[in-house]
């Protein structure tokens, strides 16, 4: 059981303010997607939620527990909620299976033969049994994403949030990540997506929410708001990218 | 015109195409000009050097083969205890130089003290002639009047070579920290690692292999300072050639010196090259 709910979350750099009052409510094992054109604040949303950054304002609770309280200890959360970044950023002075195992051995102080039979099912499902002994820089971009992906489900994670995973992979490479989220979908995994696979998040998500200079314009089933949408802004981004 | 025309004009050299031939020529006559200018400054040294009016006495007193014979073994086993300070002290330095790198780096509140030593620590110790600190402390602190063992000069000679070294040590861990991108930070917090894991096994081991390079240099540059100690007691290889020189009334063990030094200190920078470029290489 694992759900999300934002309330009026406000984040600023400086003047610019690139998160203000945004509500958001993410069901047990729902996935969301947010679209919006860059610098609308879907990164910046995401990396709020796990506490990469510090919200100003409004309140982010999980399983209804305020978790943006300042001053707040962040590690526990972020043990709960994984993110994937848009750049990898695996550790490349680790093999794959040495980078999915860090975090459970120094945070759950288990182990690496504990970890092991796990873990290796995790790249086994992933299909990347055979590249588990390979640094970072001896696989391909969809194979390092899948990695990324991998080490954070290590931690097993009742949230995951991914941000614009396939934005960095070349075309023919992005289906074999997607097939990765579909498979965590079907497990029931809650997942939040800042995302540009607008037929991605046409078929799988249940809530799609258009993100606008740091507000949810529009937020609705995906059937609903890529062929009906109500805002002017939300059409004109639509029909860009579709 | 055909297209084997156009590909291979040298009618000698079939499989050649005109931008290979074109950078061979190129490169012989770069090697000619390289060769010849060499050959002149060469051949100018060793005709105008000789015409000097005290060639003769120099060639006596610093190119004395039979001095030169006379004192090289000596010299050699005195340039151990050179080898054997720098294995002890380089160890000593890379460690205290992690602790400084360590402190300059902290973030807490708490630890501001920690992070005003550091900084006050490499500015001194970088600011002060490496000789001027071998000769306060080497002399200073045994001057407490502190017993055997402890007023030897092996010791308080390394320890202002490892104080001296260990902030320029510092200073290269701590460029090679900040040069890992914060995403790094950012994907091991996102995990739930704290700072001490994050650095301990995300950042350092990284740093620590992007500024191998530097760090050799410093190393290079240590070998030879080790002869400094020899002006607080250390009958390592430079004093012995001073022996020698004040025996013999000759300067020839000096070059013998030089030359010891060279056989090392060569090879290891050339070294430290090698893995520069390897890894200027390996980013590009």
């Amino acid at each position: 059981m694992a759900t999300l709910d934002l309330k009026g979350v406000t984040k600023s750099f400086g003047r610019n303010t690139v998160c203000s009052g945004i509500d958001l409510t993410v069901g047990d094992g729902e996935m969301v997607c947010l679209i919006g054109a860059s610098g609308s604040g879907k990164s910046t949303l995401l990396r709020c939620m796990n506490l990469l950054e510090p919200i100003d304002d409004g309140v982010i609770l999980l399983d209804g527990v305020d978790i943006s309280v300042p001053g707040l200890d962040p590690q526990p959360v972020r043990q709960r909620i994984g993110i994937v970044f848009q750049s990898f950023n695996l550790f490349p002075h680790m093999t794959a299976v040495e980078n999915a195992m860090l975090a459970p051995r120094r945070v759950h102080k288990l182990t690496r033969e504990a970890l092991l039979p796990e873990i290796t099912h995790l790249f086994e499902r992933f299909g990347l049994a055979d590249r588990m002994d390979h640094y970072p820089d001896q696989l391909s971009g969809g194979q390092q994403q899948r990695v990324a992906i991998v080490r954070a489900l290590a931690m097993k994670p009742e949230i995951m949030l991914f941000d614009e995973i396939t934005s960095a992979l070349d075309p023919e490479l992005v289906g074999e990540v997607l097939d990765v989220l579909r498979h965590l979908r079907r497990a029931g995994m809650t997942m939040v997506l800042a995302t540009h696979e607008m037929g991605f998040a046409r078929e799988l998500a249940d809530k799609v929410c258009f993100l606008d200079k740091g507000v949810i314009l529009e937020e609705g089933p995906p059937e609903k708001l890529f062929t009906d949408p109500k805002e002017d802004r939300t059409r004109a981004f639509l029909a860009r990218v579709l | 015109m055909t297209q084997t025309e156009i590909d291979s004009p040298d009618a000698k050299r079939p499989g050649l195409t005109r931008r290979q031939i074109y950078e061979a020529q190129v490169r012989r006559r770069s090697m000619a000009i390289a060769a010849g200018s060499t050959a002149a400054v060469l051949l100018a040294l060793v005709v105008l050097i000789p015409l000097a009016p005290g060639w003769e006495g120099v060639k006596k007193s610093f190119f004395n083969a039979d001095v030169f014979a006379r004192t090289f073994p000596g010299l050699l086993e005195a340039f151990l205890l050179d080898v054997a300070i720098f294995a002890w002290s380089a160890p000593l330095i890379f460690l205290l130089g992690l602790c400084i790198a360590l402190c300059r780096d902290a973030r807490s509140p708490a630890l501001y003290p920690l992070r005003l030593f550091g900084t006050l620590y490499t500015d001194i110790f970088r600011g002060v002639p490496v000789i001027l600190v071998i000769y306060l402390i080497g002399f200073g602190i045994p001057g407490l009047g502190l017993p055997r063992p402890w007023n030897s000069p092996y010791i308080w000679g390394t320890v202002a070579l490892v104080l001296t070294y260990a902030a320029y040590v510092a200073e290269v861990l701590r460029s090679g920290i900040e040069s890992i991108h914060h995403s790094q930070r950012a994907a091991a917090a996102s995990l739930g690692l704290g700072h001490s894991d994050t650095m301990r096994f995300v950042i350092l081991p990284q740093a620590i292999r992007r500024v191998v390079p530097a760090n050799m240099n410093l190393f290079v540059a240590l070998q030879k300072d080790v002869a400094l100690l020899s002006f607080i007691g250390p009958v390592e290889i430079f004093r012995q050639a001073g022996v020698y020189k004040s025996l013999l009334a000759n300067f020839t063990p000096y070059v013998g010196a030089a030359l010891i030094f060279l056989a090392v200190t060569v090879p290891a920078t050339r070294y430290a090259d090698y893995l520069m470029n390897k890894q200027a290489r390996a980013r590009s």
